[in-house]
């Protein structure tokens, strides 16, 4: 159980129709300050349609989302200020400098003392090397961790990330891991995570949510959801329930 | 609106623009070239027409530099969002406190700016080239471009919610739309020219007044009070209808899930 008054984001009942297609369906769950929450599930199966949806860009169909105890329909400017997004599929404008993008987004953000904020930020994914670099000219890898920059400028209390590893090789995947977890640790950050990458998930997430056909069917820390289905990976998990209704049932059960 | 988010987002853009050669002798490129291009006609017209039309110059090129200030504050708007789209940055601002009002109102902002720096460019090089003196319409120029720059905001809005609602595959409209009103708007003619139906076309655009508007002060001096307030009930009109349909687009992209798409496709 969830203390009240730690719960960052509780979502209730939300459900998503595009033209009769069920996108999300009677999705509940909640997250508490600190805690990090996996988000899984095949493609299609309503991961960032649920990202949108708590973002405010995409209205729901039915349900109710609050962040910080508030309406995010009513409130979504006050509390975009203090959440943050990145994912693997958005970009910064490629012209400007890194140091250019990310001291503008701490503007927008209303951070106090910009530059420092920066620079701090920089230092903490250790690429302060690379802040007079054209962000067009940096690899994938290099522009996933600015884009991690971006959504930590504003010391977010909730951040969502959509697969943000994805992009990355195993030494600065394992980086990045270490990283969400210490600042997870030192900042009690609240994380909706999703990724495809099953090792993500069991280093990074206390509690995961696997979602299929836009239902979430399975709910539990990874050692749970492990003694649940008597198997030894999540990716055979994720495998057996990307293909069966088997699991479906098996949840049901619990 | 918070106007502290939008000077931050019109910082933003003149930050791309410091960063962009092209972009920068883009303000100037293409004017240039219609300035040149119209200019040297109508030197030419001119001379065959052996001084039958001793204004055709005036006529032309003030012509030609004011549907650069329409023309130019319109694609102030869309190719400002299009480029969001395009460097897949969209999301990123949306997903920031910022509002679609400020949004837009800064892509406005930039454009005006943009339109500045070009109308003046264009000025002096139609005096340096032509003798033709843009400021020869004096207070007039005032209205004639506040007209101007409220319906290119206009038509930047429509195009926009139109992009918003079709994606990628209208982004064609980003220059097409001023071209669709070109014809019947009396840019380079006067209306009379026009056969009937298309006169009752070119009267419900606001831009139609401020091209018979131009002509008039510049072969009488006089200017047409009555020209000023039928553009700027139309450009109202115009205004009010653009931004309805950009907030109804907005809402059919919240309701469709088509802002993710437009950045993530």
């Amino acid at each position: 159980m969830h203390r009240c008054e730690d719960v960052v984001l509780h979502v209730h009942e939300l459900t998503k129709v595009f033209n009769e297609i069920v996108a999300v369906d009677r999705v509940s769950f909640s997250i508490s300050r600190g805690e990090i929450v996996g988000l899984l599930g095949a493609n299609g199966a309503g991961k960032t349609t649920t990202l949108q949806l708590i973002l405010g860009l995409i209205r729901p169909t039915s349900g109710r989302i609050e962040i910080f105890g508030k309406d995010v329909e009513r409130h979504r400017i006050e509390i975009l200020s203090r959440m943050n997004f990145s994912s693997v599929g958005v970009n910064l404008p490629p012209n400007l400098t890194v140091w250019e993008n990310l001291w503008l987004f701490a503007q927008l953000y209303a951070v106090p003392r910009a530059d420092e904020r920066v620079a701090e930020v920089l230092e903490l994914l250790e690429i302060a090397h690379l802040r007079d670099a054209r962000t067009g000219r940096l690899s994938s890898g290099e522009m996933t961790r600015v884009n991690l920059c971006k959504a930590l400028i504003n010391d977010p209390e909730l951040l969502l990330l959509d697969e943000p590893t994805a992009s990355l090789d195993p030494n600065i995947a394992d980086k990045v891991r270490r990283l969400l977890r210490r600042i997870q640790r030192e900042r009690q950050i609240a994380m909706l995570y999703t990724s495809h990458n099953m090792r993500d998930i069991e280093e990074v997430c206390d509690r995961i949510l696997f979602l299929h056909h836009g239902r979430i069917i399975a709910e539990g820390s990874p050692q749970e959801i492990l003694d649940h289905f008597r198997t030894r990976t999540l990716e055979e998990v994720f495998i057996r329930i990307a293909r069966s209704g088997e699991i479906l049932v098996g949840h049901e059960e619990r | 609106m918070n106007l502290r988010r939008v000077g931050i987002l019109v910082l933003r853009y003149a930050f791309v623009y410091r960063r962009s050669a092209i972009r920068l002798v883009e303000i100037w490129f293409w004017p240039t070239m219609e300035l040149l291009l119209w200019g040297y006609v109508t030197l030419f017209l001119q001379r065959v027409g052996e001084g039958a039309l001793p204004r055709l110059v005036a006529f032309l090129i003030g012509a030609m530099i004011l549907w650069d200030v329409l023309y130019r504050a319109q694609q102030g708007i869309t190719l400002s969002f299009l480029e969001d789209v395009w460097v897949r940055n969209l999301l990123n601002i949306f997903c920031a406190p910022v509002r679609l009002s400020e949004y837009i109102a800064a892509t406005f902002l930039f454009g005006l700016a943009r339109v500045g720096v070009t109308l003046l460019s264009l000025a002096v090089l139609a005096w340096v080239l032509y003798r033709f003196n843009l400021f020869e319409l004096g207070y007039a120029l005032i209205p004639f471009m506040a007209n101007l720059l409220i319906l290119g905001l206009a038509l930047g809005i429509i195009t926009t919610a139109i992009i918003l609602r079709f994606g990628q595959a209208a982004e064609a409209l980003a220059w097409a739309v001023p071209f669709l009103i070109q014809p019947f708007a009396a840019v380079f003619y006067p209306v009379s020219v026009l056969p009937p139906v298309m006169q009752v076309l070119a009267r419900a655009i606001p831009c139609t007044y401020v091209f018979e508007g131009m002509r008039e002060v510049l072969r009488t001096g006089t200017f047409r009070w009555d020209h000023f307030g039928w553009a700027l009930g139309l450009n109202a009109l115009y205004l009010a209808f653009g931004i309805w349909l950009l907030v109804r687009m907005f809402d059919l992209a919240r309701e469709r899930g088509l802002l993710g798409r437009l950045t993530l496709q």
